[in-house]
C-alpha cells in the first residue's frame, strides 16, 4: 500500500506499529498514530493540548523510538492522548508537537497501557514505493 | 519448531547443543507439543543469550516460553561477574518486578456466593485499573525515594498491611541494594500518582476457588483447602519500571561496543556487571522491584478494605509474593561449587527447594510457594519449589499460560462482550474498563496453563499444589 498512512503487524504478545510518508518526519508522525491506534481510535481524540516534545538519538532507528518513548511517558505522567503529530527533524534531532486530550474512559475506551517502544522489528527506511517507512513493535 | 533442533533429553528437556558464537548449550523444558507450537524466535532468542559474556551453564527457557525482547519471555540466564558476566535490561524486561501474590480469605465458595457480585462491583470501583486510573497516594520526592529503598516495608510502615506480611514476600518486601538515584526524574514523574494500581494487558486482580489438590503435604503447609477462595493479584512497577527499562535499554544499546560486546540483537542490550553501567541499572532495577512490591502492597490493603466492608471479620493472610521478572544475586552450585551469580528471570519464576535460607521459617522445610497466574477463564496453580529443581534452571519454574496468539488475532476471533457473557455463564464474572483490552486477553489467546504446569511438574521444575478456578476477575 503506498500513501501516508499507517498501520498495525502483528507480534505474538505486543504490537506492531507502522508508519508510511514521503519523509521520515511523516513516517515519524504515522507511527506515533499508529501507536494511538494501539491504544484508542485516533479519530475519538481531540487535538485540544499541545506538547512539546525533543529528543535525539545516533541514528534514525533510535531516534524513533526514543520519539514513540517520549510520547508514551508524556501519554503516561500527564493522563493524557495524542491525536495530531507535527515532526520535524533536523539530523538526528527530533523537534515535535503532538496534541491530545486526557483520557476519558468512556469516549475514549482505552485498549491497553503501551509500557514502551522496544527495538523489536525496527526499521526506519523506504519501502517499494519509495516511500519512508517507521516501525516497531510497542511493548503493552 | 522443527524438532530436528534439538538433542531430546527427556520427555520434557531438549539441548541445543553450543554452535557459532554460543557460550554455553540452550535448553528448552517443555512437552513434545509445547515445544512443537512454540514460535521459531524462541529458538533464536534463547541461542542469542547463550553468545553472551560470562553466562553459565546454560541459557534455559520454561514450558512457557514465547518470543520476547532480546531475551524469550520465559528465559532464565545466569552471569558471573567474575567472568565478565552480564546484565541486561532486555533480560529483565520492561515491567521490572512484575508478579503474583496470592492471599487466603478463609471463605469457602458457597459462602461468598451470594455476594460475588458486590465483591466484583466493589472490587472494580476500589482497585484503580486500566490506562490512566491513579492511586490515592501523591508521593513527593523523598516520599518516592523511601518507597523505592524501602518496598513493601514502606507501605506497611506507612500502614498498608501488616508486619507479617513482609516474611511472605520475596526479599522479605525489601530488595537490598536499591539505589533511588539512579533512578531518573522522568520514571519517577511517571510513577508520581501510579502506586496502588493495576495497570492493564495482562494484569489483574482474581478471586479463585481452590479446586483440586496434587500434594497434600504441602497443602496444608500452604493451608490450601478444596472450596476455599483465595485471592490473587498480577501487576508489577508500573511506569517507574517501564520508563527504567526503556532508558536503560537505549544506555546499554549505545554502550554495548564500548565494552566489546557484539550484540546479536540490539534487544539484548547489556553491560558487564562490574560496569558503572551495569551498577547503575543493577540499582535503579532493584528501586524498581521495591516499587512493584510496594504496589502489590498498597492493592492489598485496599482488598482487605473491601472484605471488612463486606464481610466483616474476613482476615486476608498472605500466602507468598513472586516476581517474575527480575536479576537477582544468588548462591547456586555449578559443577559441585557454590557460586555467587547474577540470575535473570524474564517470565520466569524462582522456585526455591525445602531448606532454602531465603525461605521464612514456617516454609523453610517445604519448599516456596510457586505463584502461576492463568488467563481470565482458566485455571491457576500453586506448585513447591522443590530439591530437583535448585539443580535445574537455577530453582526457576514456568510463570503463567503464555501467549500463543497476537492480540490482533485475538480481537478478530473474540468480541469484549460476548466474552464477558460467556465467562458470566461459566460463573467468572468480568469486571474492566476495556472490552477490546477483554477481547485482547481472551483464554483462547493463550496457550494451556495446565500442559505448561505439567510440564514444569514433569521437569522437576517444580511440584504441582493446587489448582485454582476464577471466580471475579478484574482486569486492568
Amino acid at each position: 500500500m503506498s500513501g501516508v498512512h499507517w498501520e498495525h503487524f502483528p507480534h505474538q504478545a505486543d504490537m506492531g506499529v507502522r508508519g508510511v510518508g514521503p519523509t521520515v518526519a511523516a513516517a515519524f508522525e504515522q507511527a506515533a498514530l499508529a501507536m494511538t491506534a494501539v491504544v484508542t481510535d485516533p479519530l475519538k481524540v481531540a487535538a485540544d493540548e499541545p506538547v512539546e516534545i525533543r529528543c535525539e538519538a545516533p541514528d534514525d532507528e533510535l531516534l524513533l523510538v526514543d520519539w514513540l518513548n517520549a510520547l508514551i511517558l508524556e501519554m503516561a505522567a500527564r493522563h493524557l492522548l495524542f491525536g495530531r503529530f507535527e515532526v520535524r527533524l533536523d539530523g538526528h534531532h527530533l523537534h515535535a508537537t503532538a496534541w491530545g486530550e486526557p483520557i476519558d474512559l468512556d469516549k475514549h475506551q482505552p485498549a491497553v497501557e503501551i509500557k514502551g517502544a522496544t527495538y523489536t522489528e525496527l526499521g526506519v527506511r523506504r519501502n517499494e514505493f519509495g516511500q519512508w517507512l517507521a516501525q516497531c513493535v510497542v511493548d503493552v | 519448531m522443527n524438532l530436528a533442533q534439538f538433542q531430546q533429553v527427556s520427555e520434557v528437556e531438549w539441548r541445543i547443543a553450543p554452535f557459532g558464537k554460543m557460550r554455553v548449550p540452550a535448553v528448552i523444558f517443555a512437552d513434545e507439543t509445547l515445544i512443537r507450537e512454540m514460535d521459531d524466535k524462541v529458538y533464536e532468542q534463547l541461542t542469542n543469550v547463550a553468545t553472551l559474556p560470562g553466562i553459565v551453564q546454560a541459557a534455559y527457557a520454561m514450558p512457557d516460553a514465547h518470543w520476547g525482547y532480546g531475551f524469550p519471555i520465559g528465559g532464565v540466564a545466569a552471569f558471573d561477574a567474575d567472568e565478565g558476566g552480564v546484565v541486561s535490561a532486555g533480560g529483565v524486561g520492561f515491567d521490572i518486578s512484575c508478579g503474583v501474590r496470592t492471599l487466603h480469605t478463609g471463605l469457602r465458595a458457597d459462602e461468598i456466593a451470594p455476594l460475588k457480585q458486590r465483591l466484583a462491583d466493589r472490587l472494580f470501583a476500589r482497585i484503580p485499573a486500566g490506562l490512566g486510573s491513579t492511586g490515592e497516594l501523591r508521593l513527593n520526592t523523598n516520599e518516592m525515594d523511601a518507597m523505592l529503598r524501602g518496598g513493601a516495608r514502606w507501605a506497611v510502615e506507612h500502614g498498608y498491611g501488616s508486619a507479617a506480611d513482609l516474611d511472605r514476600i520475596e526479599e522479605h518486601g525489601c530488595m537490598a541494594g536499591a539505589e533511588p538515584d539512579k533512578v531518573s526524574d522522568q520514571a519517577k514523574r511517571r510513577q508520581r500518582d501510579e502506586i496502588g494500581t493495576l495497570g492493564s494487558g495482562n494484569h489483574y486482580l482474581e478471586l479463585q476457588e481452590i479446586v483440586e489438590i496434587y500434594d497434600t503435604k504441602a497443602a496444608d503447609r500452604f493451608r490450601l483447602r478444596v472450596g476455599e477462595v483465595v485471592v490473587s493479584i498480577h501487576c508489577g512497577s508500573r511506569g517507574l519500571g517501564h520508563q527504567i527499562g526503556t532508558e536503560f535499554l537505549k544506555q546499554m544499546v549505545i554502550a554495548a561496543p564500548g565494552y566489546g560486546i557484539a550484540l546479536p540483537d540490539r534487544e539484548l542490550a547489556c553491560a558487564p556487571i562490574q560496569s558503572p553501567l551495569g551498577q547503575a541499572y543493577l540499582g535503579a532495577m532493584r528501586a524498581a522491584i521495591n516499587c512493584a512490591l510496594a504496589n502489590r502492597q498498597v492493592i492489598t490493603h485496599l482488598t482487605r478494605q473491601v472484605f471488612a466492608d463486606l464481610l466483616p471479620g474476613t482476615h486476608l493472610t498472605l500466602i507468598y509474593d513472586v516476581s517474575h521478572n527480575t536479576c537477582k544475586q544468588e548462591s547456586h552450585t555449578v559443577d559441585g561449587q557454590s557460586r555467587r551469580l547474577y540470575v535473570h528471570r524474564k517470565g520466569a519464576t524462582r522456585a526455591f527447594g525445602p531448606g532454602h535460607p531465603a525461605l521464612p521459617n514456617e516454609l523453610r522445610d517445604i519448599g516456596q510457594p510457586v505463584l502461576i497466574g492463568g488467563s481470565m477463564g482458566t485455571a491457576s496453580y500453586i506448585l513447591v519449589g522443590t530439591e530437583a529443581g535448585m539443580t535445574r534452571a537455577f530453582s526457576s519454574a514456568c510463570h503463567g499460560a503464555g501467549r500463543a496468539m497476537s492480540r490482533h488475532q485475538a480481537t478478530r476471533q473474540w468480541h469484549g462482550r460476548a466474552l464477558v457473557d460467556e465467562l458470566a455463564s461459566q460463573g467468572v464474572l468480568i469486571r474492566s474498563p476495556s472490552l477490546r483490552g477483554v477481547a485482547e486477553e481472551a483464554p483462547g489467546a493463550y496457550k494451556d496453563v495446565s500442559a505448561v504446569v505439567d510440564a514444569a511438574d514433569r521437569a522437576g521444575l517444580a511440584r504441582k499444589v493446587a489448582r485454582l478456578k476464577p471466580l471475579v476477575c478484574i482486569k486492568g
